[in-house]
C-alpha cells in the first residue's frame, strides 16, 4: 500500500459519489475548515460533483489567511535589523503587511532565507553564532510541535541566538466561534486531519454535542473527502450529532502525546486576533514566560507594532464562510494571486486563491 | 503549510541528539525529524508536516477502512436501495 493511488481511485470515488447523491434528501451545509481540504476539493472538481443540495462552504484554516497584518510588519520590522537571518517557511514571503512584505523587505537588503523545517532555523543559529536567526513560527497544531522542538533543540544546544516570531492559532476555538455566531449556517464539519493527527478528536467531542454538528476528522486525497462527507451527511440526515473519525489511518483519539507535551513545554494559550475575522478567546499559542528568551515578539521589542486591517478586501467574509471568494467585488478584478489584496488570495491554502486557479465561480 | 502526503521512512540515523530519518515521496528524498514517531521503522509510510513526522500510517486500519467502503457500496448496490431505503439511480 502507498497510501496514496489507493484514494484517489476513480471507481470507489464514483460509488461514493453515487452513495452521497442516493443519501441526501434536503440541502445541508457542510465547511471543510481546513485549506488543504479547499484545495483537494477544489483540484479534483468535487464541488462540482456534488449534489446541490450538499452545499460546501470553505473555512478559515489557512494559517497564512488569517496571521493578522501587523504580525506580518513586526515580522518585517525584526527582518530588516542588520544582525538578524529572518527564517520563514516560504508561504509567508509574499503575504502583505499594511506596507510591506517580507520578499518586499529580502529585496530591498534583509537577510530573509526560506526554510523548510524550524531545525534548518537552528543548524542557521549554530553556524552563525554572530547573527541573530529568527523563525517566524506559523500555523495550526501541525506546525506547532516541530516548532515547540526546534527551541527546545536550541535551549538544549545552548544557542542564545535564536528566537522564534510565534503567531500559532488553534482550530477548536474557531469552529466554536463560527457556531456560536448568529450568521452561522454550518450544519456539520470535516475536521482537519492533520491537526487531528497530532490533537486527537476529544477537544471536538463537545462542540458535537453542545452544537448538535456531526464532526469528522477526514484526509486529504479524494476518496477521503468524498467518504468525510458521506459520513457527515449521514449523520445530519439521522439527526445524529457525534465525531467520527474517516482518517483511521492517521488520527487516534489521543493523538500524538508526545507532540502535545512539546507544545505544552513551549507554548501557553491565550486570545488572539484572527485577519479579518477579529479577536477569538484562547485561540492562539504564546511563547511561555519561562522562554521568554526565545520569543522574538519581546527580544527585539515590536509587541507595540499595532495597524488596523484594510477596508477593501472581504477575506474575513470569506474566511467565516459568509460569502463565497467570488461574492467579493475585488475577486479577479483588483485582487489576484499577482496583486493580492487580502491574504485568501497570497497564499497557497486561500480560499480566494483556489477559486482563482481552478476557475470557479460559485454561480457557474 | 498543513499539506502532507505520505512518505517511506529509507534510512533512520541521529543527529544533533535528535532521531532522524530519510523520507522517499516516489523518489524525492527529504531529511525528516523522527523524534514525535520514536517507534517507527524503515519502510513505514510517514504523515511529514514541515520537517516533522507526525504519525506511522496504520496499513491495517487502512486495508479495513476500503474493505468497509467496499462492502457498503456492494451491499447497497445489491438491494437496489440506499441506506434509507430509497431506490438507487439507474
Amino acid at each position: 500500500m502507498k497510501f496514496v493511488d489507493e484514494y484517489r481511485d476513480p471507481a470507489l470515488a464514483g460509488q461514493l459519489l453515487a452513495e452521497i447523491r442516493q443519501t441526501v434528501t434536503r440541502p445541508w451545509v457542510i465547511m471543510e475548515i481546513c485549506g488543504g481540504h479547499t484545495h483537494a476539493i477544489m483540484k479534483n472538481g468535487l464541488d462540482q460533483l456534488l449534489p446541490a443540495q450538499l452545499e460546501l462552504v470553505h473555512g478559515p484554516g489557512c494559517p497564512v489567511c488569517v496571521t493578522p497584518v501587523e504580525t506580518i510588519d513586526r515580522a518585517v520590522a525584526i527582518a530588516a535589523r542588520p544582525e538578524v537571518i529572518f527564517t520563514s517557511f516560504g508561504d509567508m514571503l509574499r503575504v502583505p503587511g499594511s506596507a510591506s512584505s517580507l520578499f518586499m523587505a529580502k529585496s530591498t537588503g534583509a537577510d530573509v532565507r526560506m526554510v523548510y523545517s524550524p531545525l534548518e532555523a537552528v543548524a542557521l543559529a549554530r553556524q552563525h553564532p554572530e547573527r541573530e536567526v529568527v523563525f517566524f513560527a506559523v500555523g495550526f497544531e501541525t506546525t506547532a510541535p516541530g516548532n515547540g522542538m526546534a527551541l527546545l533543540q536550541a535551549k538544549r544546544e545552548g544557542l542564545t541566538n535564536f528566537s522564534l516570531l510565534a503567531s500559532h492559532v488553534l482550530v477548536p476555538p474557531a469552529i466554536r466561534a463560527l457556531l456560536s455566531s448568529p450568521t452561522n449556517r454550518v450544519q456539520g464539519y470535516l475536521a482537519p486531519g492533520h491537526v487531528c493527527t497530532v490533537m486527537g478528536w476529544q477537544e471536538y467531542e463537545s462542540l458535537a454535542e453542545e452544537f448538535r454538528v456531526p464532526i469528522v476528522p477526514t484526509g486529504f486525497e479524494p476518496v477521503d473527502i468524498l467518504a468525510g462527507l458521506l459520513m457527515a451527511l449521514r449523520q445530519l440526515e439521522a439527526g445524529r450529532y457525534v465525531v467520527e473519525n474517516q482518517y483511521g489511518r492517521s488520527v487516534s483519539r489521543e493523538g500524538n502525546r508526545a507532540a502535545q507535551r512539546v507544545m505544552a513545554e513551549v507554548f501557553t494559550v491565550r486570545d488572539r486576533a484572527w485577519r479579518g475575522i477579529g479577536v477569538l478567546p484562547a485561540s492562539g499559542l504564546v511563547i511561555r514566560d519561562d522562554l521568554a528568551g526565545y520569543d522574538a515578539e519581546r527580544k527585539f521589542a515590536v509587541e507595540s507594532i499595532r495597524v488596523r486591517e484594510s477596508e477593501l478586501c472581504q477575506s474575513g467574509s470569506v474566511l467565516q464562510g459568509l460569502i463565497k471568494p467570488d461574492g467579493c467585488p475585488a475577486f479577479g478584478r483588483e485582487c489576484t494571486p499577482e496583486h493580492p489584496l487580502g491574504a485568501t488570495m497570497v497564499s497557497g491554502e486561500g480560499a480566494c486563491a483556489a477559486y482563482y486557479r481552478y476557475h470557479r465561480t460559485s454561480h457557474a | 503549510m498543513c499539506l502532507a502526503i505520505p512518505g517511506r521512512v529509507v534510512e533512520i540515523f541521529q543527529e544533533n541528539g535528535l532521531i532522524m530519518g530519510h523520507v522517499d515521496y516516489s523518489g524525492t528524498v527529504n531529511k525528516i525529524c523522527l523524534e514525535y514517531v520514536p517507534e517507527i521503522e524503515v519502510g513505514q509510510y510517514t504523515v511529514v508536516h514541515a520537517g516533522f513526522a507526525l504519525s506511522v500510517l496504520d496499513e491495517e486500519e487502512a486495508r479495513q477502512s476500503f474493505a468497509a467502503w467496499q462492502e457498503l457500496v456492494q451491499a447497497v448496490a445489491a438491494q437496489g436501495t440506499d441506506i434509507f431505503g430509497n431506490p438507487l439511480e439507474k
